[in-house]
């Protein structure tokens, strides 16, 4: 595998000190937490949004990017992380916080919230691992849509749960989300995934992507391989989800559908898969683009969708694939 | 496509279930008549082509377009597409020649997205041009909301409607018109693929591209006419779709367009009687749960079918499994 190593070499330049840039990384989002109180009510709406999206695109990376298997369902993990921290929150919150709410006790608050995280982030892992393990020993395309599939599953379901809201949704949330709650997961969910992906095991994902029958030829369980990628991508959705609901105050099941979940893969490609600094960076600019974009919305989506394919005609490595231009050589 | 509220209450069981059987049958008929837009352009370039919904959206609003001029109500309000074809308030003939015309338009229309999105593609991973695809119906729609308008409109009467009601059934003649016209257009496909020469060029190039080319088959124009030919058949059921149902809108096509896939891949994706077969199944499935105490849950189950088919029967009911040699 000499077309891979180097450019795998050449990537850990930035991951060296994986613990360091961590920790570094972790108190810069304490820092920005700190801050939140400074900036502008608009700034730190677009600034959790960015993180949000950084945690989707970078956990949706490690299934589609690095292990090459065409998810189209990242969204429906993330409801069904959203849902279920809403829930513990909402109903469960009220039981155990101490009387005198939130305000009086911030600390019993957060626990309660990370803990509802957790939950979401392990509920939409547990769901990866139901969808993934039977349908994950099919090939590109049928995966892809039988992802998008379950994700139509998950917002069926949600909109027949009654005690859920059905159709309506959750309203109400506690607003728990923070910068420091967004971009500390993000931070450790991208982590996760270079350390991961880095490692002796990671090696198996790209095998997996590079070449599934000779990977597999090799002895590598390559079934197991994808469910890992898909059950660790959609632990972060979860805790995405989780995220996204405490921001936004009200979830509904049409918010976790397809074309949420097309958001993501394109921020993805656009970065060049497995590419995980291209990634982020199409999760902010592509978070950011619709800001800018707003005084001509009507346009937005035709601009949208015709520079996808345009990209895809000219550079389908992604615009951000600076570093590792293409990790697959001819023969 | 009748809701359950609108029968009369206390029909017996029989009776019920032939309501039904026609309901999924004219359903299931718009599915196989996109399904099969679906497993042609499987058959031929291994690609899932995600736009072939929004082709179908487009033969709606064609056949919508089309037909205002000579529906009731029309009073010249915008000269944009004032298309004049001679032709009287919602007869048969006029209704025939808006779904003509319709084909006609999306034929090219397929053809059109072929050539400019599809072939430049033609040698690299699938993955780039199945999301390739992902981008050409996002730009569809995208493009129809700014077109069409973004609000529901509601679909005229291209042919004259009929109700027949007898020993508690109720039949409209769109359901009939829907059930006919399908079969016809499948007949005719089948002679297409089967006994010309197109066709004959066609199953040649979905076995083998490199061999087709040696025997002096021009791939490229083969696949223009397989888009042509898939994208004609899904303006047909963008209409008949259309007919049965209140209004259109630019996102109609993305539920139609999942469910007909799955009813592609349920009857074998490549194989064309397996995606007729695939299409009405799944829309008996469908109208009978519809019918049933879970209705709520229809829009899931196209993609149980899937992932059961999947699991079970890989190559669906009709394919044949495939050995991959590396």
């Amino acid at each position: 595998m000499n077309g891979s190593g180097p450019n795998l070499s050449r990537a850990s330049d930035w991951t060296a000190w994986p613990k360091i840039l961590l920790l570094a990384s972790l108190g810069a989002a304490a820092l920005l937490g700190c801050f939140s109180g400074a900036i502008d009510r608009y700034y730190a709406g677009v600034l959790t949004k960015v993180g949000i999206n950084i945690i989707l695109a970078v956990s949706l990376n490690l299934v589609n990017g690095y292990t090459g298997q065409f998810s189209l369902g990242h969204a429906g993990f993330m409801g069904v992380g959203a849902y279920t921290s809403a829930a513990i929150t909402l109903f469960v919150g009220p039981e155990i916080l101490p009387a005198g709410g939130a305000a009086h006790y911030a600390w019993a608050a957060y626990g309660l919230f990370g803990g509802a995280l957790l939950a979401g982030g392990l509920t939409a892992a547990l769901a990866g691992l139901v969808v993934g393990a039977p349908s994950l020993r099919l090939k590109g395309d049928y995966l892809a849509i039988v992802t998008l599939g379950f994700g139509e599953i998950i917002r069926v379901i949600f909109c027949n749960i009654k005690s859920l809201g059905g159709g309506l949704g959750l309203n109400g949330i506690p607003p728990y989300t923070t910068l420091f709650w967004v971009f500390a997961t993000a931070v450790v969910c991208t982590y996760v995934v270079v350390t991961m992906v880095h490692s002796t095991y990671g090696r198996g994902f790209i095998a997996v992507q590079d070449d599934e029958v000779a990977a597999e030829a090799m002895g590598l369980n390559t079934t197991r391989y994808k469910i890992v990628a898909f059950v660790v991508g959609a632990f972060f959705a979860g805790i995405a989800g989780g995220l996204y609901g405490h921001d936004t105050l009200s979830i509904d099941p049409k918010g976790f559908g397809f074309m949420h979940s097309i958001d993501i893969v394109v921020m993805v490609i656009l970065g060049g898969m497995g590419n995980t600094p291209g990634v982020i960076a199409a999760a902010v600019v592509l978070t950011l683009l619709p800001e800018w974009l707003r005084p001509v919305a009507e346009y937005r989506m035709v601009l949208y969708s015709f520079l996808l394919i345009v990209l895809m005609l000219t550079r389908p490595q992604g615009l951000f694939a600076w570093r590792r231009k293409s990790r697959q050589f001819q023969a | 496509m009748r809701r359950p509220g609108d029968r009369p209450p206390a029909v017996p069981v029989l009776t019920e279930f032939l309501q039904q059987l026609i309901n999924g049958l004219s359903l299931g008929a718009v599915y196989a008549l996109l399904a099969l837009g679906y497993t042609m352009v499987y058959g031929i370039l291994r690609f899932i082509n995600f736009a072939h919904s929004d082709v179908f959206m487009v033969g709606a609003f064609a056949g919508y377009y089309a037909a205002r001029p000579f529906t009731i109500g029309f009073a010249g309000t915008g000269p944009a597409l004032r298309v004049n074809l001679g032709i009287g308030t919602h007869s048969v003939s006029g209704g025939l020649l808006a779904l003509l015309l319709s084909m006609a338009i999306c034929a090219l229309l397929g053809i059109v997205i072929e050539r400019l999105a599809y072939r430049p593609l033609r040698q690299r991973s699938k993955l780039t041009v199945l999301i390739t695809a992902i981008g050409v119906s996002l730009l569809l729609e995208s493009a129809g909301q700014l077109v069409f308008g973004a609000d529901p409109k509601p679909f005229p009467e291209l042919f004259p409607v009929r109700e027949f009601s007898g020993g508690g059934l109720n039949v409209s003649s769109n359901q009939l018109l829907v059930i006919g016209v399908s079969a016809l257009l499948l007949i005719g496909l089948q002679f297409i693929v089967l006994k010309t020469k197109m066709g004959t060029a066609m199953r040649a190039v979905s076995f083998n591209h490199q061999a087709a080319s040696l025997v002096g088959i021009n791939n490229d124009r083969v696949i223009s006419f397989t888009f042509g030919l898939g994208s004609a058949l899904a303006a047909a059921g963008g209409i008949l779709y259309a007919m049965n149902y209140p209004s259109i809108e630019p996102y109609m096509g993305i539920l139609p367009g999942l469910k007909a896939f799955v009813a592609a891949v349920l009857g074998g994706i490549g194989n064309i009687p397996g995606a007729a077969l695939g299409g009405v199944l799944l829309g008996l499935i469908e109208t009978f749960v519809n019918g049933s105490h879970y209705s709520t849950y229809t829009d899931a189950i196209a993609f149980a079918v899937l992932i059961l088919i999947l699991l079970f029967r890989p190559a669906g009911l009709l394919g044949k499994v495939v050995v991959e040699k590396v």
